[in-house]
């Protein structure tokens, strides 16, 4: 194969310096700064910061109210990312199976899509209200004392419900193209090998949907972990008080509320090698037993 | 191996199209039937009829002695080899075999036993722990069929399996599918568009038009005595030479336009006709006779075992498929067509007449 190459050897430089701009301003630099407030100690008001060396981290690991967000964080992680692939790969495959106004029934599943987290934070406040929340009188029903911001499962639940309602569209337009793209014989010659639908799906089906789904899980976590700051603040109403809390809405509650900016900063250094060592691991691991046809 | 029977068959689509009008036929025990027609002729579906991938919608069809009109694909106790293979991608060759005999209950060493006697039988023993993906087509259709094998069914099912070959190839695997189906005895219906594979493969043809059967017989059946215009024009190649022509009833066709033609006939039909003359049946003739059949030649095609002669005859297109070592004259050239090659078919219902 013949190599294309450029024959001044400043242009290739020149066309990567935007996209590289970009990454130095919005990434290492801030994240570069990140570590280097970590060693400080600030001072509330602004006025000065003194070096600390590794207390802030020793801090966070002594401390027990961290150790109770990071077990929320994992809960909530796996909890988010496992109803939102379910469901939507069980919405994806009856919706497969759809003939006859296949189109509305896709349109309506993925309208939630364009919903913004806040907004959708926001009309899960009003589905979980106290006192006229529709959830809330639905739950009634059953003798479950719904109080959301008050007590810790109950808004715990009310975050993960919001945002897997969030991420369900994306996931089910995924996994829709990813079960249209299996070719029909094979599915058919499944049919002609084995009678029961459960076990084709099983066998032949999800294998090959197995590609989709794991670029989906890593999109999945990277949401639960990050994205679903907008839905916990609005639920939390900005105040966490005794409220469930990831990782990453603690950043900014220590950070911004709190103005413990070097305790912060130790805390997104130690997000960020969490997420480079899960994100090592899940290509290591997984993406080996993937087969992309 | 057994017997199957199509009575009425019907398919109607929901839009109201019919792919297939009611048809009916048996197929022997041990025979493999063609199923030929040009796209959209319902030979598909009704072959996905019959495996259970397409619901019937009129008539019954019985595999051995069970009418399985509404048994599962899975139950039918067919096997199926699509045109694009339809291989299980992310399994080795050994459970792409193995599949369907495992979701069948079969103990492990049996279900080993018969993948490997199958995987042997193909030549495909050192591909056995390959993917779909690192072999090539042909090995690949090989798998299919071995995967069709191991089951040892009742029906064999070919969805046009040598479409997507290379033309040597495709000779090649013809020819080992129907050795292959004739060593292990099983009933098998294979669909094709291609009217050689139709011819060098079958028991029986069955010729489709428009979701019609045209005509169902032997190889040889189809190719000398074809029932209608549309099976004399779709099988052979080249297709036969179709003229509009005039018939009196009683032993002579006047071609439009041109001169009259002595037809071998018993039937009492008398006017418009198609007349059919196919080209390796016409022969050049030195001598100018009585009644000259003159053929104005446009284009020498060489085959290499003969040559194509395209012309014209009387004014309507010809082609005449001439010997390599006949003689072409530079000037006229006068056709000799015998009396019992030439076929009649009537100008409004396109049937046979003689």
């Amino acid at each position: 194969m013949k190599r294309a190459g450029f024959a001044q050897p400043w242009l290739p430089i020149l066309l990567l310096i935007p996209q590289l701009t970009i990454i130095m301003i919005f990434f290492y630099w801030p994240a570069g700064y990140a570590i280097q407030s970590s060693f400080y100690l600030q001072d509330p008001f602004g006025f000065g910061s003194s070096f600390v060396g590794f207390e802030n981290y020793s801090d966070i690991f002594s401390s027990g109210e961290y150790r109770k967000v990071a077990w929320f964080t994992v809960v909530y992680t796996f909890l988010v990312t496992f109803l939102s692939l379910s469901l939507a790969l069980l919405l994806a495959v009856k919706a497969d199976k759809v003939i006859r106004g296949a189109r509305t029934y896709r349109t309506l599943l993925m309208w939630v899509y364009a919903v913004a987290p806040p907004v959708a934070g926001l009309m899960g406040v009003m589905l979980f209200d106290q006192s006229a929340g529709p959830l809330t009188e639905f739950l009634g029903f059953f003798g479950w004392d719904f109080k959301l911001g008050v007590n810790y499962n109950d808004t715990a639940t009310a975050m993960v419900v919001v945002a897997v309602w969030k991420q369900v569209p994306v996931n089910f337009i995924f996994f829709l193209s990813g079960l249209q793209s299996i070719p029909r014989s094979v599915r058919e010659a499944a049919m002609i090998d084995n009678r029961s639908g459960t076990r084709r799906f099983w066998d032949i089906t999800f294998p090959l949907l197995a590609p989709t789904a794991f670029f989906l899980l890593i999109i999945n976590i990277t949401y639960a972990l990050f994205d679903t700051f907008g839905v916990i603040d609005t639920l939390v109403k900005g105040e966490p008080g005794n409220n469930p809390m990831t990782l990453v809405y603690k950043v900014f509650i220590d950070g911004f509320r709190g103005n413990d900016l070097g305790g912060s900063s130790a805390q997104s250094v130690v997000l960020m090698v969490l997420v480079l060592a899960l994100t090592v691991f899940q290509f290591r691991l997984l993406e080996r037993r993937i087969h992309y046809t | 191996m057994a017997r199957v029977s199509l009575e009425n068959i019907r398919k109607v689509y929901p839009n109201g199209a019919e792919a297939v009008h009611p048809s009916s036929f048996d197929i022997e025990q041990g025979e493999l039937i063609v199923l030929v027609g040009p796209s959209g002729c319902g030979k598909s579906t009704l072959l996905r009829m019959v495996a259970g991938l397409e619901t019937i919608t009129e008539g019954t069809l019985t595999i051995g002695d069970r009418v399985v009109n509404d048994v599962d694909p899975a139950d039918r106790d067919i096997a199926m080899v699509f045109q694009n293979y339809a291989l299980y991608p992310h399994m080795t060759v050994y459970k792409n075999m193995a599949y369907g005999l495992k979701n069948r209950g079969l103990p492990k060493t049996e279900i080993d036993a018969k993948v490997r006697e199958a995987a042997e039988m193909l030549s495909l023993t050192e591909y056995i722990d390959r993917r779909p993906s690192q072999l090539s087509g042909g090995q690949r259709q090989r798998v299919a069929m071995g995967r069709a094998i191991v089951r040892s069914p009742e029906l064999f099912l070919f969805d046009e399996p040598l479409s997507n070959l290379d033309a040597k190839l495709r000779n090649q695997m013809r020819i080992e599918i129907r050795a292959l189906q004739r060593r292990i005895g099983v009933t098998a219906m294979y669909v094709t568009h291609d009217q050689i594979e139709a011819m060098t493969m079958a028991d029986r043809i069955i010729v489709l038009n428009a979701g019609r059967i045209e005509q169902i017989g032997t190889p040889s059946d189809i190719y000398n005595q074809p029932a209608s215009t549309f099976v004399a024009s779709f099988m052979g190649a080249p297709p036969m030479n179709l003229l509009p022509a005039s018939y009196n009833g009683n032993g002579v066709a006047t071609i439009a336009g041109g001169s009259e033609v002595k037809v071998s006939t018993s039937g009492s039909y008398q006017g418009g006709v198609q007349l059919g003359v196919r080209p390796e049946n016409v022969s050049l003739s030195p001598t100018d006779r009585a009644n000259p059949l003159t053929f104005e030649l446009d284009l020498i095609e060489e085959l290499g075992a003969s040559r194509l002669l395209h012309g014209r005859l009387a004014g309507h297109s010809f082609v005449v498929n001439a010997p390599n070592d006949a003689d072409i004259p530079d000037g006229s050239i006068f056709l000799d067509i015998p009396q019992e090659a030439v076929h009649l078919f009537a100008t409004d219902t396109g049937k046979r007449i003689n």
